[in-house]
Formats: C-alpha cells, structure tokens, sequence
C-alpha cells in the first residue's frame, strides 16, 4: 500500500536530518508523496534494470529535497538502508545534494534551474533513437524564477518532447518566504502552457489522485508534460505543515519524538 | 620540410567541420549542437549532410550545455558547438555541474576563442576560460596550435572517457608540424630539435606557439637557443614536458592567448616553483586590463605575443639572469 510507504518514507526522511543534524525537511516532505507514486506505480527503474538505457529516467532537479529520494532509493534496495546512517558525515557518498556515486542517482543537481534541460537531452535521445522510455523530473517552485528552466521548456516544446514529464512541486513557500512574494511567477499553468506544454494540476498528496493523473500520459501527442503538484511544505507533521524556517530546520529531540508519534497515529489510521 | 618556412594551413574552422563529417560518417552515436552557432562554426554542411545527427538549441548556452550532458548520459558522442567566450562564461555552470560533476563525456568545443573576434570587444573574447576551467575538477582543457592538432584533438576527443574543452580560432594557421607527428591528449609536442641544453625554453599553446616558433627561429640567429613545447593540453598537465624544458634551459617564458592570471603561465610557474625548478620566466599573455582594440594580430603584438616581442623578452631575461 502506497500510503503506508509514505508513511515509512516521511519516517526515514526525519531520521536522516536528525542524525546528520542538517536537510531539507520542509521541500522532502512535500515531494516525497510524488517520488512514492513515481518509483513504486510509474516508473520503470530498479536496481536490476538501472544500466539499461531503455527503462525510464529520473533527475531530481530540486536537488536539496535529497532526503526523500535517498529514503525511497533504500527501500527500493538500491543500497542499505543503514548506508544512510553516513548521511552528510566525513567521507560519505551521501552528501545533502544528489551525487551519482549513490546508486540509482542519475545526475548530479543542487544548483537550482539544472535539471529540466538534462531531462530535455535525454529525452530527446531516447525520441531519436526511437525508444519509448519516459523522463521525469521534480522542480521546486522557487526554483521557477531560474532562466534556464525557461530555455529548457522552450526546447522540450520544440522537439515535441511528449515522453518528458516535469512535475513542479507547488508548495508556495521557497527558503526566503512566499514564492509569490518573492518573485511572482503565476500563472504557472499558463506559462507553461503558453511555452508548449500539456498543463495538468494535481494534489500531489493524495495518491489515487497522482495515480490518476499518472495513467493520463501522455496528456497530449507531441506535447511535453508538465504536472504542478499542489503540496504543503513540511506535508505530515502538523507543526511542520506550510513553515518557512522548515525549509532546512533540524528538528530537536523532542519535536522529532512528536513527529513519529504523529506518524505512528497516520499509520494507525490507515489500518482502521 | 624546413620548419622556418611554413606552409599556411586552412581556416581551422573549415578543418573542424570537415572532421566532424568524416566522423559522422561512421558514427551515428555523434551528436553536433549548436546555439545557433552553425553559421559562426561552419556547421551548415554538416547539417546538411547529417540533419539527424544536428541538434539547435537556439541562443542558449546554458540549455546547450545541460542538453547535451542529457544526450551524453544517454550514449551519445556530442559536440557541443558555441563561441567560447559564451559557452564558457554563461554556461560555466552547467559545464561545471551537468558536465564535469556528472561526469558526462560532452566534448564542449569553444569556435572563435581568444581574441579571435578581436575588434568585436571583449564581450566576444574568451581570456578567461583555461583559468575557470582549470579551476574545475574533471574537465580536460585543450587548445590545438594548427590544423593537425585541431583535427587529431577532435578525433582523440570522440571517445575520450572524461568531458573535455577544445577551444580554437577561426583563421587559418600555419602548419607547424610534419606528417606522422605523434598526438595525445596531455602530451606536449616538442618541435624544435632535441638538446641537452637550451638558452630558453618557450611553452606556448594554441595559436600563439607559432609566434613562439618564429621567436626561436629569430633568436637562433643571434646565437641563442632555445626549444619549442606546443602545450596543447593545459590538462592534463604534461608535468614530464615542462620539467624537461625548464630544467634544460635557462629562463622560461610561457605564450598564450589567455589573462595572464590563471592560465598555463600561472600552472607553469607554480609547478616549477613547486618542482624545485627555479628559473627567471616571463608570462606572455594578455595583461589585466581593458583589452586594445586590434584584429588578433595586433592585439598579439600590442602585449608581446609575436616573434618580436618574445625574442625580446627572452633577451631581456636571459640579459637580467637567475636573481642570486
Ligand atoms: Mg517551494
């Protein structure tokens, strides 16, 4: 059950920032329900096939929310989960941004704005070498306001990119505050649709729904695809939940203690 | 072949592209793309000849770079085409991360680099690049100084295993070096003959190691010797070439299109310092300053990068000697 997942995943991610006594709580909260769907119901990639160049493709361009993806790569038995126990410690693999020395990262991201062109390369390669894997990437809506993100859709327009399917994390809030306080950006959808691109909304917690929107792909032959999944910073722990100072806040002993008695009662729930 | 007459060379730009079509022909898996670069970089043949294996990105270097780390992770052998000056300060990020972190093998080829452009202004100079990529881990940094180096780099360049730079100019060169001529990646060329003693030792890369080579010849004919390295890698460094030179020869100077701060000169001159080889040397680059309006050449010969200037600063530092 997918719920339970994210439930597990919520855990690990909180683990990980206590021990390492750094991360991104807020933005690997609110994208850990979309990589769940992503990697558990959509996407083909696992340890097994992850050097075939025909399964599908991930960039994690919201590279600081590497928490959650490292949560879900455990599970998924890309490497022990006690690996992550080294989290951000002297001489890991596990830095606080994705790294492809860890197994099942595909590209090295942290500096915002990267990822949707990456994505753009290989899915044009995979149209010119007419195979039918897809690519997907994950943006954080602050990271919107980059230039790049704009030169990368104008180009996934351009070749028709339909197997590409960017997902923006639509959480509203950025390290500094409201994103539309910050630099007004909507109305996304509109932009994006005016740049070429099949435009859907989604709650990007609730999983029938993600599944759902999921199965639609591609929204429109010859069209790139991009979700904006409505989110909460900090989705799942009530003093968390819509936070700006969670954005990277470490919690302290005591808020981590409440934060797994909150999961534990999510998961309670779930089996009633 | 006398090597004090040289014969003239084509545009390296023609030389590029037509090695490019040569390669493309066996290989599907190479990729050319361009920012609207074609034009600038004599493409248009190419994309004539191999519609499939050209990629337009249109005037974005930024998105240039991080497509083709895409198409890079995804097999294929790209050639990512874009006046230096931009592709290496616009897109130094992306080099940086999407290329050189990721480790993605795109051969990024900066056309019209240095001064090249000349009265087009600095906005269109590259004399920073060697400096920013050499302070980049993971990316190899290559300048060839005639058409043979130029067609050998891009050819060493199709499976080279790690990301690499190749910037080079646009106008013919002369040809400096004879047929058969060894060329690897990281080795430099020696192209003077072999002694167990110099009076100088000239390392120079790109298109200035044929003023260099005119320098020897001239100082060869008042009595001094000296010995040519046509450092075309900057990296990987030839640590084995300049030891050799340097430690054979009394005073060293260094020749490139580049600042004077942060390219081969400051690599060289660390190195020896660091290598025990304390030897007087001179920096033969563009000087921090606001960039004289000229065409290439006299823009090279405004800060002392031809025959004249060199035999000149030779002399004047084999005249001054080691500060004892
Ligand atoms: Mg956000």
């Amino acid at each position: 059950m997918l719920e339970r997942k994210s439930i597990l995943y919520r855990k690990l991610i909180l683990e990980m920032i206590l021990n390492a006594n750094a991360g991104h709580t807020g933005g690997s909260l609110s994208c850990v329900d979309l990589l769940n769907v992503l990697y558990n119901h959509v996407m083909n990639i696992s340890p097994e096939n992850f050097a075939d160049i025909n399964r599908d493709h991930y960039i994690h361009s919201k590279g600081h929310s590497v928490e959650a993806l490292y949560a879900i790569l455990a599970e998924k038995g890309f490497y022990d989960r006690e690996e992550l126990n080294s989290i951000e410690k002297y001489g890991s693999d596990f830095i606080g941004h994705p790294s492809r020395s860890v197994p099942g990262i595909e590209q090295n991201t942290g500096a915002l704005g990267h990822g949707l062109s990456v994505a753009v390369g290989m899915a044009l390669a995979a149209k010119r070498d007419g195979r039918n894997n897809r690519v997907f990437t994950i943006m954080g809506d602050g990271e919107l306001t980059e230039g790049s993100i704009w030169e990368a859709s104008t180009s996934a327009a351009h070749y028709h990119l339909d197997n590409l399917v960017a997902i923006v994390d639509r959480n509203s809030l950025q390290i500094s505050g409201k994103t539309e306080d910050i630099m007004a950006m909507e109305p996304l959808e509109e932009k994006f649709s005016a740049f070429g691109f099949a435009v859907r909304n989604v709650n990007g917690h609730s999983i029938p729904d993600l599944i759902h929107i999921f199965e639609e792909l591609p929204f429109q032959e010859g069209k790139p695809n991009m979700i904006i999944a409505h989110t909460i910073k900090g989705k799942g722990i009530s003093f968390m939940e819509n936070k700006v100072e969670w954005h990277h806040h470490v919690p302290s002993e005591q808020e981590y203690r409440i934060a797994m008695q909150e999961l534990d009662e999510a998961e309670k729930k779930l089996e009633e | 072949m006398s090597k004090s007459q040289l014969s003239l060379g084509s545009a390296n730009l023609d030389i590029f592209s037509k090695t490019l079509i040569d390669l493309a022909e066996k290989d599907q898996d190479i990729l050319v793309v361009t920012s609207d670069s074609r034009a600038s970089g004599k493409l248009t043949p190419f994309g004539k000849k191999f519609p499939n294996q050209m990629i337009e990105i249109g005037i974005a270097e930024q998105n240039l770079v991080g497509i083709s780390a895409g198409l890079a992770a995804s097999g294929k052998k790209v050639f990512a085409i874009s006046p230096a000056c931009f592709l290496t300060a616009r897109a130094l990020e992306q080099i940086k991360n999407d290329i050189a972190y990721s480790n993605r093998p795109v051969k990024i080829i900066g056309i019209s680099a240095g001064v090249s452009y000349g009265s087009l202004g600095s906005t269109h100079h590259s004399l920073h690049d060697f400096a920013v990529l050499q302070a980049i881990h993971n990316i190899d940094i290559v300048a060839p100084a005639d058409n043979f180096e130029t067609i050998a780099a891009i050819r060493a360049s199709v499976d080279h295993p790690r990301p690499i730079y190749i910037r080079f100019g646009k106008k013919p060169l002369l040809n400096l070096h004879e047929n058969g001529t060894h060329f690897e990646i990281g080795k430099a060329i020696l192209l003077t003959p072999k002694r167990e003693q110099y009076d100088v030792a000239f390392i120079a890369t790109g298109e200035t190691v044929a003023q260099a080579y005119f320098a020897s010849v001239g100082l060869s004919e008042l009595g001094i010797t000296s010995c040519v390295l046509s450092f075309h890698s900057i990296r990987p460094f030839d640590k084995e070439a300049v030891e050799q030179a340097a430690s054979r020869s009394k005073v060293v100077i260094t020749v490139e299109e580049h600042s004077i701060n942060g390219g081969l000169g400051c690599h060289i001159a660390s190195f020896l310092m660091e290598a025990g080889i304390f030897r007087p040397l001179k920096i033969a680059g563009i000087p921090d300053e606001h960039t004289i309006t000229g065409n290439q050449l006299e823009i090279f010969r405004h800060y002392g990068i031809t025959q004249e200037g060199l035999m000149e600063s030779a002399q004047n530092l084999l005249e001054k000697g080691p500060d004892t």
